[in-house]
């Protein structure tokens, strides 16, 4: 109040113009970007760190190469570090190889892979025998043999892959459907007060506990498919896909939602104007301009199934088989790390790989979303500039 | 006088709680051009568009009276606001293409009224675009997206869209207020040359442009029709001194 008019005192000159600096903006400034790249170390340096952990796979495949030929075969598996494995791993999981782990389903199948494994073991050495070694541990993360904890052990990724993709295919053709019909009509046809309950409650479940509908996989849904279908294992990729399904519903439905409601209107009301129906315009128009937000929601779900490890350790019966029938047991690679990581050797071969199954992980998830983001960017903006029909 | 093809009786409109449009009464004949004037927020806009019920998209709007089309009421209950549409068209302000070609534009309409076969679509399409004097322009590019049009161009691919659907009146509102003044000026000769075939009713801010392609001027003013008749009158001797007031520029 004391300098109730500024201008007064004010005098437009080079010195009162001259530049201040101003100490609290200053470091408010700086602060916001030392978190921005703080935030973004982390994540860096999580992944580094991921990755190191399974660089010895790489680096051991080197060592061992130079004096390989003096080794027995057994070693050439795991390098130096596979004495460790056979000498806990038999500690800790007893007899290995015919040795059923857990759920009933495993039974079976581990009987087949202990006769397998006999034949696999002589075809694995004579391919040492003929290539050397050089490429012994990578090669056999190619394998289709899932044995980590065996004599011999084994750590082929296919079978996880084929699991997880087979899991992930499964829950998208039930998820995808559903997820879009249902944002499609909270957004075209739900009247307003309904579309405001509908969108927060199913929002809502995107927070559901994943362990939660791993249980109810596990104890409901699990028992519930057996009646239907009569299949033997009760656990299988079946019931996991769609108890993963449950998880990717709320996320391909939320970003669908969004991509619909954000068409212009002007598109709805030209169709509208055109005597189109009201579901003509939904489906002819509405849909179609949506396509790259349901592309990137479609791919988020991917993400989101792909990562999920609890319902993938309860619903899914675990066995690392490749096989393309929807009712058997798989195991994916993120339950594979949920499962195995706790009771690993610290620095043995299979610690390696399953950091490196981690890292995978990672790969994969991040350039799903950075595909899904750059996809929907480029072709929003290649339409809308009337470059793309 | 012609035929009266639209009729209103004291069609009251509100939104919400508040009246957008008091008790208006209106004849407009067929296959003239109606141009509806008036500042902004006079309810021109809203009148026009509750002549194909496009108002219904909007949930709070309350709409009593008659809208009579060829004698019918549209607003009774019985009647099917996709069969209406398709009779009425519209032109919007924006010019709205959907992201497509300019071939899958203008067949939208005829596709979903159960037109397939491609040799009647691609007539349909041509004469569409030959209607709104935009065929020679696009002919060699038809299967290019319509976005890339320019936005005069766009705005005659819209109502050769329109016109693809067979409608008997058009309604257009502001239809070249986006536009450059070749652009319009292209606009108000295609409207002229189709008021020989349908009925037109145009709503626009831009009183020359009233003045040049209307056969007859409505002239509203908060919610409420203030004079309506010749549009020779209007401009020259309106009967109402707030038209004058507006026309001449003191308001508005």
């Amino acid at each position: 109040m004391k300098e109730p008019i500024e201008k007064t005192g004010f005098v437009f000159s080079r010195e009162s113009l001259k530049k201040r600096f101003r100490l609290s903006e200053f470091l408010a400034e700086k602060i916001i970007t030392g978190v921005a790249f703080l935030s973004i170390t982390i994540i860096v340096l999580i992944f580094f760190f991921v990755f190191k952990e399974s660089l010895p796979i790489f680096a051991s495949t080197k060592k061992d190469a130079a004096k390989i030929e003096n080794v027995q075969q057994q070693e050439q598996y795991g390098g130096d570090t596979n004495v460790a494995t056979n000498a806990l791993g038999q500690e800790q999981y007893g007899l290995e190889p015919s040795g059923p782990v857990n759920a009933s389903g495993q039974e079976q199948y581990g009987v087949i892979e202990a006769d397998s494994l006999m034949m696999d073991h002589q075809v694995m050495v004579e391919d040492n025998r003929d290539h050397g070694s050089e490429k012994a541990t990578v090669k056999s993360l190619l394998g289709k043999k899932w044995l980590p904890v065996s004599d011999n052990p084994r750590y082929g990724l296919i079978p996880l892959f084929v699991g997880t993709l087979k899991i992930t295919l499964i829950a998208m053709l039930f998820a995808a459907p559903i997820a879009i019909l249902a944002a499609l009509f909270s957004a075209a046809f739900a009247p307003y007060w309904l579309r405001e309950i509908i969108k927060p409650a199913i929002e809502l479940l995107a927070g559901f506990p994943s362990v939660v509908i791993g249980f109810f996989a596990l104890m409901v849904m699990a028992s519930f498919f057996q009646d239907i279908f009569g299949y033997d294992g009760r656990l299988n990729a079946f019931v996991g896909g769609v108890a993963m399904a449950l998880a990717a519903i709320p996320i391909i439905f939320t970003i669908t939602e969004d991509a619909l409601t954000a068409v212009p209107r002007t598109y709805t009301e030209a169709s509208l104007a055109l005597g189109a129906s009201r579901w003509q315009t939904a489906l002819f128009v509405t849909l179609p301009a949506a396509t790259p937000g349901i592309f990137a929601a479609i791919l988020l779900g991917i993400g989101r199934v792909f990562g999920e490890t609890m319902i993938a350790l309860m619903a899914t019966g675990n066995a690392a088989l490749t096989s393309v029938n929807p009712f058997e047991s798989v195991r994916t690679l993120a339950a594979t790390i949920g499962a195995e990581m706790a009771e690993v050797v610290f620095g043995d071969t299979h610690y390696n790989v399953l950091f490196l199954i981690g890292s995978l992980l990672f790969i994969f998830t991040f350039s799903l979303n950075a595909l899904a983001e750059f996809y929907v960017k480029g072709k929003l903006v290649k339409r809308f500039q009337g470059k793309q029909s | 006088m012609k035929d009266i093809k639209i009729k209103t009786r004291d069609l009251t409109l509100y939104y919400g709680a508040n009246m957008a449009l008091n008790s208006i009464s209106l004849d407009i004949p067929e296959k003239e051009v109606t141009a509806f004037i008036g500042p902004s927020g006079c309810g021109k806009s809203t009148f026009l568009r509750t002549l194909n019920r496009m108002n219904d998209l909007i949930d709070s709007v309350r709409i009593t009276g008659e809208v009579l089309v060829d004698s019918v009421n549209i607003y009774d209950k019985q009647i099917d606001v996709v069969n209406l549409r398709k009779k009425v068209g519209m032109v919007f302000q924006k010019s709205n293409p959907f992201a497509k070609s300019i071939f899958e534009n203008v067949a939208y309409g005829p596709r979903i009224n159960g037109i397939n076969k491609k040799s009647d679509l691609e007539g349909i399409v041509e004469s569409s675009l030959q209607k709104a004097f935009i065929w020679e322009e696009v002919k060699d590019r038809l299967h290019d997206s319509a976005m890339g049009l320019s936005g005069g161009q766009q705005q005659r691919m819209c109502i050769a869209r329109t016109l693809a659907v067979e409608p008997e009146i058009i309604l257009m509102d502001e239809p070249a207020s986006a536009l450059d003044p070749i652009s319009t000026a292209k606009i108000e000769e295609l409207i002229f040359e189709l008021k020989k075939d349908y009925t037109i009713v145009i709503v626009t801010h831009n009183m020359q442009q009233a003045a040049r392609v209307s056969d007859l001027t409505a002239f509203f003013y908060l919610g409420e029709l203030i004079e309506f008749g010749k549009t020779r009158k209007i401009f020259t001797t309106p009967d109402k001194k707030h038209t004058e007031e507006y026309i001449t520029g003191r308001f508005g």
